[in-house]
């Protein structure tokens, strides 16, 4: 599972590099989070550009990496394509999560 | 279709059947839709129908009227109360969930979804709509 992670400052931003986050790659994904997010931050971005399908369990996983990061650290999200915009808004994780717009980051500065 | 019930195995299968002609022809919005629902259905009998274990899944797509005409089987258990769940969301309002959403995602793009149990199968056919164009 191919994470990378750069900061910006206060921000982690996190690209996830794989076309799938699925029932396949769930643990690998969240063991990967961790520990990528071991890098201190007040925030964390996490780029789903690269990711096409989504499913039900790849959401748990994103929703257990929001609860291990804690209240203190939000975790928002970017870069949602349409199928896995899909599955957010039909469960609708898409009003848990703050989701930004493609670009955010570099509009934002 | 056949295929092993684990998780790689799924993961194969879908990337299989939506990357080639026919199904990679479709639409992107509705090749999407039933990815989510084959995906969901297929994990579902992974981790509860054969609970882990393995077993042989048979599976059938085709397009036809109305949209894509699906059927999936398995030798697995059957569902608990004798019918699939009904799909309702988890409650988001407290302790945020990390799972329960499976069916609720099934449910709200399977048309016509139809199960029976014979001979120590689970069937389960449904339509995924509008279909490939004319």
């Amino acid at each position: 599972m191919e994470i990378a992670a750069r900061k910006h400052g206060p921000l982690l931003e996190v690209t996830v590099m794989e076309n799938r986050i699925d029932a396949a790659c769930a643990i690998q994904f969240k063991e990967r989070m961790r520990e990528v997010t071991e890098t201190p931050s007040d925030r964390v971005l996490l780029d789903l550009s690269q990711v096409q399908f989504l499913d039900s369990s790849g959401l748990g996983a994103v929703v257990a990496v929001r609860k291990h990061l804690g209240e203190e650290r939000p975790l928002d999200l970017t870069g949602l394509t349409p199928t896995v915009q899909k599955v957010f808004r039909l469960t609708r994780m898409d009003t848990v999560f703050t989701i930004l717009p493609s670009g955010g980051l570099r509009d934002a500065g | 279709m056949t295929l092993t019930s684990d998780p790689a195995s799924v993961r194969a299968a879908l990337e299989r059947l939506f990357s080639h002609p026919p199904f990679s022809d479709l639409d992107a919005d509705l090749r999407g839709t039933a990815e989510i629902v084959m995906a969901e259905i297929l994990n579902n009998i992974v981790e509860h129908a054969y609970a882990g274990e393995g077993g042989r899944i048979e599976m059938a797509l085709q397009d036809g009227e109305g949209g894509l005409h699906c059927s999936i089987s398995d030798r697995g258990r059957p569902f608990p109360l004798g019918e699939p769940p009904a799909g309702g969301l988890p409650d988001l309002s407290d302790d945020l969930p990390e799972g329960g959403f499976g069916w609720a995602l099934i449910r709200a793009y399977a048309e016509d979804l139809n199960y029976e149990r014979r001979d120590g199968w689970n069937h389960l056919r449904f339509r995924i709509g509008p279909g490939l164009p004319a």
